[in-house]
């Protein structure tokens, strides 16, 4: 440690005003600050100082996302094997199957997001900010397993582009990050992002897994996916690789196909304790997302008909499916993006949890509806608190005219 | 604007400086509505240069006996008049096309664009000057047309007045087309980056 602050040292000169490499002074002035804590302090004034600032809430952030990325890693493998039908299910092969099948993923959404931030940082002055440090994790955990490479470039660069930079950098965007590119992958690339093909990594990484083979009836595509094309009147029964029927044991833990790291719910609750231990997310906004998520499946549970087959999976499944709980905990509770005022949170969750089940039972064409339900509350998240300030200040007056 | 009134800044300023659409933020909607492809933005923006000189002309031409309070109803009924013609024209000669455009053809009456024109200019000038604005508005507009329907007919279909233009060589190694550029959001974006593009050359446009 001591050596890399004295090789920091040294080679500080060169960045600041008149240094060789002063273009270059908000990339160094970034990984300084990453590796130790700043020593500029306040130079007027008292200020109360908290070592809680931006940079450690996206690291635990990104400590919360830790158990999704490693049980992704295991159920990639496990699916591959699954699709293979090799019924050994090697543990550590599996993990480094999965491990070898996301690891570009994850390079590559870093390297662009980061790219863009270093240059547009470079380009107005600012120091580097760190809203990307989770930015860049939630998008390989919220695509599909098999999206091509480039894609995810793109849809990095776009989200980056037009979601943050546009509006002002970390701190200032309207939509979450992570799902707007989530969004542009979606439509952008349909083919890519659903159906019974992306889910389940198909080829071999150096050697490990094998060729999948194509049996009747076997199916990669998700839960949800396979609940959308149902036909009949019986409660749809859902099938993983083998055939088999998933439960929602099998739902809670995570050993389905879907997006690589929200299909354990048991991990997400886990990343949910770490983030409500530490004070970095809000136990309301989450609160109410289950809550209003469970109101809505029941609604429609009770309403249930054959013309949406997702009605009529129980409400506990509900929760379970899909990214909603992963969105609940990782998504919604995005403090840049969500409702501020504590009314307002409940609203906003609660709003959240209604509409992605609304979407995803009542919209056939769209198998799941966690991400637009948040891009669209996301965009109300200002007027929710906007009136619930209003009706505060209003109640407040009315308060004061009677004492008159 | 303070410059002198000239034939050839009454033709060139709406290419740039004073473009209807990327400064005066008019005619948005169709810019969205037609320019999925290439080809139907060329058609319309052809259409629109034609009708907007023309009812310049005649509206022009009729400035001094219009009676003031029902000026309005009387250039809507050129503006439509030329509309028809042209939507009929198109029916004989491009029917293809002019499926496409559906129904954009005959909204080119509630084109903000030309009710604009017809108002600051036509009403005020001479049968020549008015033309001139006319087809410099059009051809304005008729720019960002297909500098918008170039992109996404190429990101979104591959192709460019529908021959094939990325070659299958790409999509055998995994390229996709974007889907998200067929769709009315990534025109506005596309229309959004022109603006930034345009605001960041032109300097003395950026609003504070």
């Amino acid at each position: 440690m001591k050596a890399l602050r004295t090789y920091l040292d040294k080679i500080k000169p060169k960045f600041e005003e008149g240094g060789k490499l002063h273009a270059f002074r908000s990339v160094f002035d970034g990984f300084e600050t990453f590796l130790f804590t700043p020593r500029t302090t306040s130079t007027s004034g008292v200020h109360i100082h908290d070592s809680n600032d931006s940079k450690r809430t996206m690291i635990i952030v990104v400590l919360a996302l830790i158990p999704c990325l490693l049980f992704g890693m295991y159920n990639a493998g496990y699916q591959h094997w699954l699709a293979i039908g090799d019924t050994s299910f090697p543990f550590w092969s599996m993990l480094l199957y999965g491990f070898l099948a996301i690891l570009p993923t994850i390079v590559v959404s870093y390297a662009v997001g980061l790219g863009i931030e270093f240059v547009v940082a470079q380009w107005r002055g600012e120091e580097i900010q760190e809203g990307f440090l989770v930015t860049g994790m939630l998008i390989p955990l919220i695509c599909p397993i098999d999206t091509p490479i480039w894609m995810i470039a793109v849809a990095t660069a776009f989200a980056v582009i037009f979601a943050k930079e546009v509006f002002g950098g970390t701190g200032y965007n309207i939509f979450n990050v992570a799902l707007v590119a989530r969004a542009f992958l979606f439509f952008a690339y349909p083919a890519k992002m659903s159906g019974d093909k992306v889910f389940v990594a198909h080829d071999t990484i150096f050697g490990l897994g094998g060729q999948s083979i194509a049996a009747d009836g076997v199916t990669g595509a998700t839960p949800l996916g396979q609940i959308a094309t149902h036909v009949g009147d019986t409660a749809p029964v859902v099938n993983d690789l083998a055939g088999n029927a998933i439960s929602t044991w099998d739902a809670f833990i995570g050993l389905i196909p879907g997006s690589f790291g929200e299909t354990s719910t048991l991990c997400i609750l886990i990343g949910a304790a770490i983030l409500l231990f530490t004070g970095v997310a809000n136990w309301r906004v989450i609160l109410s997302v289950f809550v209003g998520g469970a109101a809505m499946a029941s609604l429609s549970y009770a309403l249930q008909s054959p013309t949406y087959p997702a009605s009529m999976i129980n409400p506990i499944d509900q929760l379970m499916l899909g990214g909603f709980a992963f969105a609940a905990v990782f998504m919604a509770t995005d403090p840049v993006t969500g409702a501020r005022t504590h009314t307002g949170q409940y609203i906003y969750g609660f709003l959240i949890g209604v509409l992605a089940i609304l979407i995803r039972v009542y919209n056939t064409g769209y198998p799941e509806g966690a991400m637009l339900a948040i891009l669209l509350m996301n965009a109300f998240a200002p007027l929710i608190d906007y009136c619930v300030v209003q009706s505060n200040i209003r109640r407040r007056m009315r308060r004061v005219n009677v004492k008159k | 604007m303070a410059e002198k009134i000239t034939n050839k800044s009454v033709l060139f300023n709406p290419f740039s400086r004073n473009n209807p659409v990327v400064v005066q933020i008019l005619g948005i909607c169709s810019v969205l509505a037609v320019t999925a492809k290439l080809e139907p933005a060329l058609v319309m923006g052809i259409s629109v240069i034609a009708v907007l000189a023309f009812s310049n002309v005649v509206i022009s031409l009729l400035r001094n006996t219009i009676p003031t309070n029902i000026r309005i109803i009387v250039q809507l009924v050129v503006v439509a008049g030329l509309v028809v013609i042209v939507d009929q024209l198109l029916k004989a000669f491009a029917y293809e096309v002019s499926l496409q455009l559906s129904v954009f053809i005959g909204l080119i009456i509630t084109n903000c664009i030309l009710m604009g024109r017809l108002e600051a200019f036509a009403m005020a000038n001479k049968p020549w000057p008015s033309f001139l604005d006319g087809v410099g508005n059009g051809a304005g507009y008729a720019i960002i047309l297909i500098i918008v329907g170039f992109f996404r007919e190429l990101l979104g279909s591959g192709t460019l007045l529908g021959y094939q233009v990325i070659p299958q060589w790409c999509y055998d190694h995994g390229y996709v087309n974007n889907g998200l550029m067929i769709l009315p959001p990534m025109a506005l974006i596309t229309v959004a980056c022109i603006i930034w593009v345009h605001r960041s050359i032109n300097k003395d446009l950026q609003e504070d």
